[in-house]
């Protein structure tokens, strides 16, 4: 029994779920109790998609327990089928359903259904999301992708890009970019899965000379089976900031056979020239924490020592299946890797190292916020503010520039910096203060007691002014200041708690 | 399953005008864990420990939209394979977390165990565990269990559940009060001073509340207790508080101006206030809230509006919305029809608004597309859907997480359903 506050990853047929958002064409039919479909708004939410993610549950309750569940799940299977006509469909069971031991990929085998089932055996109470994504890519790779074939001919090499899913970190504009990289480099990119990928693309998967994993803790276990079964071989390097970047180049073109000249030199990143200029003098030896899934860690470890002239303090993943990996990248900053899921003891890190920048996931943002610390987001679990509307890749080249931007901003600028230990004591400018490019979010402070509105003094009954702070922070200064202009005009001199629900009544629209 | 048919033979014949259809399939409803977002907000000394899987501990995170990033009273024991193959011994490891996290939150007096579908299918039994560390930390912490499964409880009946398993712990009432008034039913705390002002003023004392703010306060009951239910979803609790004798008062829910009157009205009449005095005291707010009121009815009047079932607060809301608001009801979708607790609402609905209880969520977005209502309420994971499919939709848990309830958020209430037209009336793009 492990006592939890948050998680850093969901259950794993969550991630099987990011892997049928991800795809067109393909069905998930759960056998779940009813709650478990609050997966559907990760995705409706978070991810403001503008469809239901493809998954019906079974949603059995504790009347169904002593009947026939079984029953149920053949139902919803051949109703989902009926009303979707997927390409393919994968079935398995939730955490609750794990444990009546139904079988759903032998009763979705019983029904016969004209399409093909996948089943996905997902254990809840030992595995997670990430693994859960993994094994579900996995084994629909499997089923579908069939046994090795001549390639057709081409003029170009041509590669699969495996890994991005729904709800993964950028993965959406890190796709683009990525594909836009090969463009210049002359290889054509066969099928990018899960993210955009029908079942029937999955098929075609064995026609590309060659692999692009994106994201190893999604597409690993597929990459390396389409290596083994396929005999096409997989990129190593992820091009998460410049250097990374070029090793990829480098690497496709060995794969490809092809002068990756070209593509090094169109090189339009800003970050190497940013970093140089003595602007960024500043950022040189800022210690900085690194928190998220491995392949974003890693990499962001890199770049805040080699490319931003950062001193990394901290290394640590909740992804334990890549730990060794993390462990390796520490040890060439000098510090142990933290490897854990539990949210208390990456916060007691931070706070024991109180680095100057804390790069991680949104559970690090808040760590970082509790503690005042400046931070920004690398890596999944992701929030709203995670799919920006603008295009912001965090890989290749234009990633590197989004990474320099994001990575600096929420610093103090330089000038500010020296300013600030110059006028330490200055009311406004002094150390507690945020950033000034960042403004100010606490609520000004005003008279609690009394106001002037147009030369009348108006007091507020002591029981009206607690009524007032029951009121939220963020709309407490538009009533206030409604509440005094309504007594104003009226002529009242003390403002009741009638006065304020007066005034409510009166601006209510 | 699956089956549509009308309910015949309803228990109560206030609604037999209204169509009562019963469905079966997939819920898109929320399970009763939930609850714990607002519960633990509102009890501010108490802690809800769930018993269950990383699934529950994802929920509770993820069911606000967007993770609360407060530091948490509430937590999850994650049930591991160890625990499930027998290698652990499931009472020691409980104990063990119970005394990590009470040492950790000092402040904490009052401990929930909630218990969860996984820990409902493997049937650990969360009552005796809550009596045995019960034993082991009084007097400092009180620890009581209820279940929040999503195989036994919806949504708002969490709440239900919680506070029914506080009942046998209320003290009893002392002989010489003549008569007391409860309140059951999570409020917003302005809500409850609203009423508890009111109340005052009216003379109906003493006048308790539950869940209390505070685990030490807990209000007492008896045979000369009487209660009002402020939340529709209480059946359980209402049950249990019978059982000490309390006397349920008959009513409608506090929303909206009339739901208001009504509600504080049958309150008013259990305790000998007079008609005048309570008109006296109750016109001024309600004037109010009819002012507030007229903002938004030409906004909502005759706008078709289609319920999808969330928190069983959907009868009353539909009830405010066509009398007080004008609109026309398409549908009133609810995960659980309490006839006896929903009379007086059903007398109040019009007759001609089907009510469709339980849910076939397929089936249900086929009716809603086909009628093109001008305004869908519905949970997080539809809305953004059917937004893009061109609805306009109001958030159902919205109305669990604002303050709707008395005449001084009656224009609030009516609000959260013309913001979605108000915007889609403003924008260009």
């Amino acid at each position: 029994m492990q006592l939890t506050l948050w998680t850093y990853e969901g259950p794993p047929h969550v991630g099987a779920m990011r892997v049928a958002a991800a795809m067109h064409g393909l069905h998930y039919v759960l056998h779940a109790p009813q709650g478990d479909t609050y997966a559907d708004l990760l995705f409706t939410m978070i991810e403001r998609r503008d469809t239901r993610p493809p998954v019906t549950y079974t949603t059995f309750q504790a009347r169904d327990l002593g009947a026939d569940t079984a029953e149920l799940f053949k139902s919803a299977a051949r109703e989902a089928y009926e009303r979707f006509s997927p390409q393919a469909m994968i079935v398995g069971a939730s955490c609750t359903a794990e444990l009546l031991q139904d079988d759903p990929g032998g009763l979705a085998k019983a029904l016969d259904l004209p399409c093909p089932v996948i089943a996905l055996e997902l254990p809840a109470y030992q595995k997670k999301e990430n693994w859960g994504a993994s094994e579900t890519f996995y084994r629909l790779v499997r089923g579908l992708a069939g046994a090795r074939r001549d390639r057709p001919s081409r003029d170009r090499k041509s590669c699969n890009i495996l890994g991005p899913t729904s709800l993964g970190f950028r993965c959406r504009d890190d796709v683009r970019e990525i594909a836009k990289l090969l463009a210049t480099l002359g290889v054509e990119v066969n099928v990018v899965a899960p993210l955009g990928a029908s079942p029937k693309d999955l098929t075609r998967l064995g026609d590309a000379d060659f692999n692009v994993l994106l994201y190893p803790e999604i597409g690993l276990a597929a990459a390396q089976w389409l290596e083994r079964a396929h005999g096409q071989p997989f990129t190593r390097s992820i091009p998460l900031g410049v250097g990374a970047t070029r090793d990829f180049i480098a690497e496709v073109a060995r794969m490809a056979e092809i002068n990756p000249a070209t593509a090094l030199e169109t090189n339009d990143s800003r970050l190497p020239w940013y970093s140089r200029s003595v602007d960024s003098t500043y950022l040189t030896g800022k210690r900085v924490f690194i928190f998220g899934d491995a392949t974003h860690a890693i990499a962001a470890a890199r770049i805040a020592q080699d490319e931003l002239g950062f001193e990394v303090v901290g290394l640590g993943t909740y992804a334990r299946e890549f730990a060794r990996d993390v462990r390796e990248a520490a040890a060439r900053y000098g510090v142990e890797a933290l490897v854990t899921d539990d949210y208390l003891d990456v916060e007691a890190k931070v706070a024991e190292l109180q680095p100057e920048l804390v790069l991680g996931t949104q559970m690090e943002r808040h760590i970082a916020k509790r503690l005042g610390l400046p931070c920004a987001v690398i890596s999944a679990p992701v929030h709203v503010q995670d799919f920006p509307a603008r295009y912001s890749p965090h890989m290749g080249f234009e990633g590197a520039n989004v990474i320099f931007d994001t990575w600096v901003h929420p610093l103090m600028m330089g000038l500010e910096e020296h300013l600030l230990t110059m006028f330490r004591d200055d009311v406004e400018f002094h150390d507690g203060a945020a950033p000034s490019h960042l403004g100010e979010e606490q609520e000004p402070r005003r008279p609690t007691s009394a106001a002037v509105v147009s030369d009348i003094v108006l007091a507020w009954a002591d029981d009206a002014e607690k009524e007032l702070k029951k009121i939220p922070f963020f709309v407490r200064g538009k009533a206030r200041r409604n509440t005094e202009k309504f007594a104003a005009e009226r002529g009242l001199a003390t403002i009741t708690v009638e006065t304020l629900y007066d005034a409510k009544a009166h601006f209510a629209r | 399953m699956n089956a549509l048919a009308p309910l015949s033979g309803l228990a109560n014949g206030a609604c037999d005008a209204a169509p009562v259809i019963q469905e079966r399939a997939q819920r898109e409803v929320f399970c009763g864990l939930t609850g714990i977002v607002w519960l633990h907000r509102k009890i501010q000394d108490a802690f809800f420990l769930v018993v269950g899987s990383r699934t529950c501990a994802h929920l509770i995170q993820s069911a606000a939209g967007v993770m609360i990033f407060a530091e948490p009273r509430f937590a999850t024991a994650i049930l591991e394979d160890r625990d499930l193959a027998g290698v652990a011994d499931i009472d020691d490891e409980l104990d063990a977390v119970v005394d990590r996290l009470l040492a950790r939150r000092p402040e904490i007096k009052l401990l929930f165990l909630v218990g969860s579908c996984p820990s409902e299918v493997i049937k650990i039994d969360l009552s005796r565990a809550a009596a045995r560390q019960s034993r082991q930390h009084a007097p400092r912490v009180r620890i009581l269990s209820y279940s929040g499964s999503g195989i036994e409880t919806t949504f708002t009946q969490g709440e239900d559940a919680c506070l029914a398993a506080l009942v046998p712990t209320l003290p009893p009432e002392p002989e010489n009060v003549s008569q007391s008034l409860l309140v059951v039913g999570a409020l917003a705390d302005i809500v409850e001073d609203q009423f508890a002002r009111l109340f005052d003023v009216l003379g109906v004392a003493p006048v308790r509340f539950l869940p209390m703010r505070r685990a030490a306060d807990l209000p007492p009951v008896g045979p000369n207790t009487s209660f009002l239910l402020a939340q529709p979803f209480l059946a359980d609790t209402a049950h249990a508080l019978q059982e000490r004798g309390a006397r349920w008062i008959e009513a409608p829910f506090p929303l909206g101006a009339e739901g208001t009157t009504l509600w504080l009205r049958a309150a008013a009449n259990a305790f000998g206030v007079s008609e005048a005095r309570f008109d006296a005291v109750t016109s001024p707010a309600r004037a109010r809230a009819e002012q507030a009121l007229a903002h938004y009815r030409d906004a909502l009047a005759g706008k078709r509006v289609f319920l999808f079932p969330d928190s069983q607060l959907e009868p009353a809301l539909a009830r405010f919305l066509a009398r007080e608001m004008a609109m026309r009801i398409v549908e009133i979708g609810t995960p659980y029809l309490h006839r006896r607790h929903m009379a007086a609402e059903l007398d109040l609905l019009p007759n001609d608004a089907p009510i469709v209880e339980g849910q076939h969520v397929e089936r249900q977005l086929d009716r809603c597309r086909a009628a093109r209502p001008d305004l869908v309420v519905c949970g997080l994971g539809l809305a953004n859907p059917l937004e893009a499919e061109g609805f306009a939709t109001k958030w159902s848990i919205e109305l669990l997480f604002s303050p709707i309830q008395g005449y001084d958020q009656a224009g609030d209430l009516a609000e959260l359903f013309a913001r979605p037209l108000n915007r889609r009336a403003r924008l260009e793009v």
